[in-house]
C-alpha cells in the first residue's frame, strides 16, 4: 500500500538510539533487588527504536500533512478558530509557570495563584457570574460539572427535578452530558425563526425540569432575542438556565450571560479566548456561577486573603472534577489574552467577528440557500440542499472541495436542524482578503461540475478515506 | 492592543455591503434592556512588552521545581528531550483543530494513530483511545465503562488510589452512577477484597499513591473470579519499563496519567489521561480513536472511526459527552517516547529507583525519621518525621527545598508521614541536602515566616 509516511514503528531499528536521559549518581540498583518478582516485566515494551534526527524529520514531516490556523484560513462554525497570539505561548512557558509543582507550598505559588485568581475574577466579570472554578478541561467538562452542581442543588432543596431541557439546536455535547449527569433529556423543537419555540418550551416545564442548556447566539448564529421570557419562564417553574459558552466570541463586553438571566455558564478558552486548538486539546472549560450555586462549585478554587492567596473548597462543593487546578498553562494564556486587550479590546473583537461574518453572510447567500434570514452574529448556516437537489453535490463535497481551494472546511451537518449544513465562523482575525478568496471558493465551486465535488480532494496527500472500511475492522494501533 | 487586521476601510466597505451604517447596528436584535451599556471592569489593556514584564513578575513569585524537588503524588518531574517542545511548538500541530476533516489532518491523526499504539505496547493492552483530559478522570471514564459493561453497580477503589482520582470519582458517581467502596491498605498496599457479585470494577493504582508496588495478578483475579472488571491505574507510565505490563497479569482496563512522560510540571495541567482496554470493550470506549484505512486509490490513511458512540452522533445515547482529546500533550508524549525508546526509558526507571533506593536508606537514617513500610517501592515512599510534615515542609522552601508531599490531609492515620520521590534527575547531593536540612529542622523548632 502507498504511504505519505511510515509510521515510527515501521522505521525503527534493534539498536538504534535517540536522546538518552541524564545518569543519576547515587547507587545503581536492580529491579531484581526491589520489585516482587511477580510484578517484574518479562519482555520491554515494543517502542520503536529512533535516532534523534528520524524522530524530528519524522514529525517534521507529519506536521506537513496538516491544515493549522498559521497556514490556513478554518471557517469552522461554533469552532472559533483565531489567530492564537505567539506571546501567550511564551508565557506558558515561562519556568515561572511550567516548572512549577501543583502541590507544593502555596506560600511559593503566590504568582500561579494570583493569576488564577485575576482569571477567575475577569471571567466572571465578563460572564455577569459572582464565581469562576478553573478545573473543568474543555467545554463539555465544564458541562457535566454544572450539571453535577444542578443534581446537588436540587437534591439539598429536596426537589427531585430529573429532566434537562436541551433546543434541537444544540451541540451535542448538551444532552450528552444531561445524560452522563443522570438526567432524562428532552428536546424542544425551534421555531420557524430559529429560536426556541417557546409554546413548546412552556408544554414542558414543570416541576420535573431542572435546567435548560441554552446556547447563545444559538448555533444557527442567531441571538435569541426571546431569552428574557425564556429564563422568566424556567425560573417561574422552578427551573435553572445554563449557558453553554461556545459562541461567547460574539458578545463580549456587550451582554453578558448574567444579565440575559442565566444561572450557570461555561467558557471555552480554547475559542473565545485564543489558546491554541492544538489538534483536539488541550482546551479549558472553567465555569461560572452565581446565587447559591457558587457554594456549589468544585473544589478547591482559590481565594483571597488580604495579600495572600490560597485555595479552598466552596462549602457545598461537589468535590473535584479532575487532579489539581485544571489546565493552568491554558489559564495563562487566555489571561494573557484578556490582558492584552482590556475591556475595549475585547469588545472590539467581538464587534469584528459578527461584522466578517454578517460580510460573508451578505456575500454568500444569493450563491447558498440561506435557511435562516437576517442579521447574524459571529456565524451563519447556509445549506447545500439545492445544490444536492439539483446536481447531487453534498456538504461534505462542498468542504471536501474547500480543501483543493486551500481553505479548511466549515462545519458541516451541524446543527441538525439545517439539512446539509454548512456553519461558517469567520472569527475577527480574518483579513477582507481572505474573506474574499474563500468567498469566491465558494462561488466557483457552486458552478463546478459535480464530478470534481464527488473527486474532491485531489490535492492532500490522500483522498477521501474509507470510513466504512475503518469502523467494520478497527485497526487501531500498529501491529506487533 | 489587538490582533484585529481591519482597516477603516475595510470596516466600511464591510458595513456597506451589509448594509448597515454602523457595527452597532449590528446588534440590534439584542434587547436594549440586555445590553451591557458600560466597559467591563477589568484591568487595562497592556502592550506585548508590559504583559511580559508584568507575567514575568508573577512567575518569579513561584519557586521552581527543580533538582532540590521531592514532590511526586502524581506529578512527576523527568527529563523532557528538547525536542519535544520544537515538535510540540510546530505551528502545524499546535493551531490545527480536531481532525474531523482527515484529508487535511493527516499528521495529528497519524501521531494519535502512534500514541495509541505505544499506550497499548506500554500497558499490554488490544486498544487505547486518543488520550482523555487527566489521569484522574481516565479512570473514572474506565470504571463508568466497567459499570456499563456488567450492569453491575459497586466499584471497589483502593484507598492506595490517587486521592484527587478518588475525589473525582465520587463526584462523577454522586449523580447516581453507582456505589463506590473503598478497599483498605495494610502495611502500605491494597488489601485482596472480597468481590461480591454486585461489584463492577476493582480498581488499583500500581505502583500505589504510597509508593509501594501492588500485588497486580493476585488483585486482577479477584476482580475477574467474581466477573468484575479489573481497572489498573498507572501514574508514571515510566514504572513501565521496569513493572510487568498490566495486561499480562489480567487487567481489563489500564488507565492513568503521561505527564511524566513528556509533559512539564505546569502547576498540574494540561496533563494527558490515558486509556486502554481490552479488544473487547472497545465500542464501549470514550472519547476519540484513530483507525487506519485507505482512500479509494489504495493510498494509505487514518481518519477518527467508530464514531457512532460519540455525542455528535449519538447526542444523549452517546457513549460519553467527552469531544476532545489532549492532542497537543498526546503528541508531546509520543514524541518523547519515541525519543528514548526502549532503552532509554529503562534507564529512566532505573535512575528513578536507584535514586529512590538511596533516599530512602539515607532519609531514614535521620535522627527521628524512619520508614513508614517496609514493602517494595519504585520512586516513592513514605517517612514518617517526629514533627509535622507541613511544618518541616514550610521549614525545607524556605531553604529552597520541596521537600515532598504531607500525607496526613488525605491519610489521616499518616498524619505524620512525607512522601518522598525521586527520579533520574535526583542526585546524591540533593538527596544529602534534604537529609542535612531535615536534621537541622527537627533539632531546632522551625519556625514558620512565611
Amino acid at each position: 500500500m502507498k504511504t505519505c509516511e511510515s509510521t515510527l514503528f515501521e522505521k525503527s531499528r534493534p539498536g538504534r538510539r535517540g536522546t538518552m536521559p541524564p545518569e543519576t549518581d547515587c547507587p545503581k540498583v536492580q529491579p531484581e533487588e526491589l520489585l516482587p518478582a511477580a510484578m517484574l516485566r518479562q519482555a520491554p515494551p515494543t517502542l520503536p527504536e529512533l535516532s534523534e534526527l528520524d524522530v524530528l524529520r519524522h514529525f517534521t514531516r507529519l506536521s506537513q500533512l496538516n491544515f493549522s490556523v498559521d497556514t490556513h484560513f478554518y471557517p469552522l462554525g461554533s469552532c472559533t478558530m483565531k489567530y492564537n497570539p505567539r506571546v501567550n505561548e511564551k508565557a506558558a512557558t515561562l519556568p515561572g509557570f511550567s516548572a512549577i509543582h501543583p502541590l507544593q507550598p502555596e506560600s511559593t505559588a503566590q504568582g500561579a495563584l494570583a493569576l488564577m485568581h485575576s482569571l477567575q475574577d475577569c471571567l466572571a466579570e465578563i460572564t455577569g457570574m459572582e464565581a469562576i472554578t478553573l478545573q473543568p478541561s474543555a467545554g463539555a467538562h465544564g458541562e457535566i460539572t454544572a450539571l453535577f452542581m444542578i443534581s446537588r442543588y436540587f437534591q439539598d432543596k429536596g426537589e427531585k427535578r430529573t429532566r434537562v431541557l436541551v433546543p434541537d439546536s444544540s451541540h451535542g455535547t448538551n444532552p450528552a452530558s444531561a445524560a452522563l449527569a443522570g438526567f432524562e433529556v428532552v428536546t424542544i423543537p425551534s421555531n420557524a425563526q430559529g429560536g426556541v419555540d417557546l409554546e413548546a418550551l412552556r408544554a414542558h416545564l414543570d416541576s420535573s425540569v431542572a435546567c435548560l442548556m441554552l446556547t447563545n447566539p444559538s448555533t444557527l448564529g442567531l441571538f435569541e432575542t426571546g431569552i428574557e421570557e425564556i429564563a422568566s419562564l424556567v425560573h417561574e417553574a422552578g427551573g435553572l438556565l445554563y449557558y453553554d459558552g461556545a459562541n461567547m466570541n460574539a458578545l463580549m463586553g456587550l451582554v453578558r450571560p448574567g444579565d440575559m438571566g442565566f444561572d450557570l455558564v461555561h467558557l471555552n478558552l480554547h475559542k473565545t479566548f485564543s489558546t491554541p486548538h492544538g489538534g483536539g486539546g488541550p482546551g479549558a472549560g472553567p465555569v461560572g456561577a452565581r446565587g447559591e450555586l457558587v457554594h456549589y462549585l468544585p473544589g478547591p478554587r482559590v481565594v483571597r486573603d488580604g495579600e495572600i492567596f490560597r485555595t479552598e473548597a466552596p462549602r457545598k462543593s461537589i468535590g473535584r472534577v479532575r487532579t489539581f487546578w485544571g489546565n493552568f498553562l491554558v489559564a495563562v494564556r487566555a489571561y494573557a489574552y484578556i490582558r492584552t486587550h482590556g475591556s475595549q479590546g475585547l469588545r472590539e473583537v467581538s464587534q469584528a467577528a459578527v461584522l466578517a461574518a454578517n460580510y460573508m453572510r451578505v456575500r454568500l447567500q444569493g450563491h447558498f440557500d440561506l435557511p435562516y434570514q437576517g442579521t447574524c452574529m459571529h456565524e451563519f448556516v447556509l445549506s447545500a440542499r439545492n445544490l444536492k437537489a439539483a446536481r447531487g453535490v453534498r456538504a461534505t463535497d462542498v468542504a471536501k472541495r474547500l480543501l483543493d481551494f486551500g481553505f479548511h472546511a466549515p462545519t458541516i451537518y451541524f446543527p441538525l436542524i439545517v439539512e446539509e449544513a454548512l456553519m461558517i465562523e469567520p472569527t475577527e482575525t480574518e483579513s477582507l482578503e481572505t474573506m474574499d478568496a474563500f468567498i469566491e471558493a465558494m462561488r466557483t465551486l457552486a458552478e463546478e461540475d459535480p464530478q470534481t465535488l464527488h473527486d474532491a480532494p485531489q490535492t492532500r496527500p490522500v483522498g477521501r478515506l474509507d470510513e466504512t472500511q475503518a469502523a467494520r475492522k478497527p485497526v487501531l494501533a500498529w501491529p506487533e | 492592543m489587538s490582533y484585529l487586521p481591519h482597516t477603516q476601510a475595510d470596516r466600511e466597505h464591510m458595513l456597506e455591503v451589509v448594509g448597515v451604517p454602523s457595527v452597532e447596528d449590528l446588534f440590534a436584535s439584542i434587547p436594549p434592556t440586555l445590553r451591557l451599556g458600560r466597559d467591563l471592569c477589568l484591568p487595562e489593556a497592556l502592550t506585548e512588552h508590559d504583559l511580559l514584564e508584568h507575567l514575568g513578575q508573577m512567575a518569579s513569585r513561584n519557586q521552581e521545581a527543580t533538582r532540590s524537588s521531592f514532590l511526586g503524588a502524581g506529578a512527576y518531574r523527568h527529563f523532557v528531550p528538547t525536542l519535544v517542545e520544537t515538535v510540540t511548538s510546530r505551528s502545524e500541530f499546535l493551531t490545527a483543530y480536531t481532525p474531523y476533516q482527515a484529508e487535511a489532518s493527516q499528521g495529528t491523526l497519524q501521531a494519535i494513530f502512534e500514541f495509541q499504539t505505544m499506550i497499548c505496547r506500554l500497558t499490554g493492552m488490544d486498544v487505547a483511545n486518543a488520550s482523555v483530559y487527566d489521569g484522574g478522570t481516565a479512570v473514572t471514564d474506565a470504571v463508568l465503562m466497567a459499570l456499563a459493561q456488567t450492569r453491575r453497580s459497586k466499584v471497589l477503589v483502593s484507598r492506595g488510589v490517587h486521592p484527587h482520582t478518588r475525589e473525582i470519582l465520587s463526584t462523577y458517581l454522586a449523580a447516581g452512577g453507582g456505589v463506590v467502596e473503598e478497599i483498605p491498605l495494610h502495611e502500605g498496599r491494597t488489601e485482596v477484597p472480597q468481590v461480591g457479585a454486585d461489584v463492577a470494577a476493582v480498581v488499583v493504582q500500581v505502583p500505589n499513591f504510597l509508593g509501594q508496588v501492588e500485588d497486580g495478578p493476585a488483585l486482577c483475579q479477584a476482580a475477574r473470579q467474581a466477573g468484575a472488571l479489573a481497572v489498573v491505574a498507572v501514574n508514571d507510565p515510566v514504572s513501565l519499563a521496569v513493572l510487568e505490563a498490566p495486561g499480562a497479569y489480567g487487567a481489563d482496563l489500564v488507565c492513568g496519567e503521561a505527564q511524566p512522560v513528556g509533559l512539564p510540571l505546569s502547576f498540574g495541567g494540561p496533563y494527558v489521561g490515558f486509556l486502554a482496554a481490552r479488544k473487547d470493550l472497545l465500542r464501549r470506549m470514550p472519547g476519540r480513536l484513530v483507525g487506519l484505512t485507505a482512500d479509494g486509490q489504495g493510498r494509505r490513511g487514518f481518519c477518527l472511526t467508530l464514531q457512532a458512540r460519540e455525542q455528535h452522533i449519538r447526542r444523549e445515547k452517546a457513549s460519553s459527552n467527552i469531544c476532545s482529546n489532549q492532542g497537543l500533550c498526546a503528541l508531546a508524549v509520543t514524541v518523547h517516547l519515541a525519543l528514548l525508546g526502549p532503552e532509554g526509558l529503562r534507564r529512566c526507571a532505573l535512575g528513578s529507583m536507584s535514586s529512590a533506593a538511596f533516599a530512602r536508606e539515607r532519609l531514614a537514617r535521620v535522627p527521628g525519621f524512619s520508614l513508614a513500610f517496609s514493602g517494595a517501592g519504585f520512586h516513592e515512599f513514605v517517612l514518617r518525621c517526629p514533627a509535622p510534615p507541613e511544618q518541616l515542609l514550610e521549614g525545607l522552601a524556605e531553604r529552597g527545598i520541596l521537600g515532598g508531599y504531607a500525607l496526613g490531609r488525605d491519610y489521616p492515620e499518616l498524619a505524620d508521614g512525607l512522601l518522598v520521590c525521586c527520579t533520574e534527575l535526583t542526585r546524591r547531593q540533593d538527596v544529602e541536602g534534604l537529609a542535612l536540612e531535615l536534621e537541622a529542622l527537627v533539632q531546632a523548632p522551625v519556625e514558620v515566616t512565611r
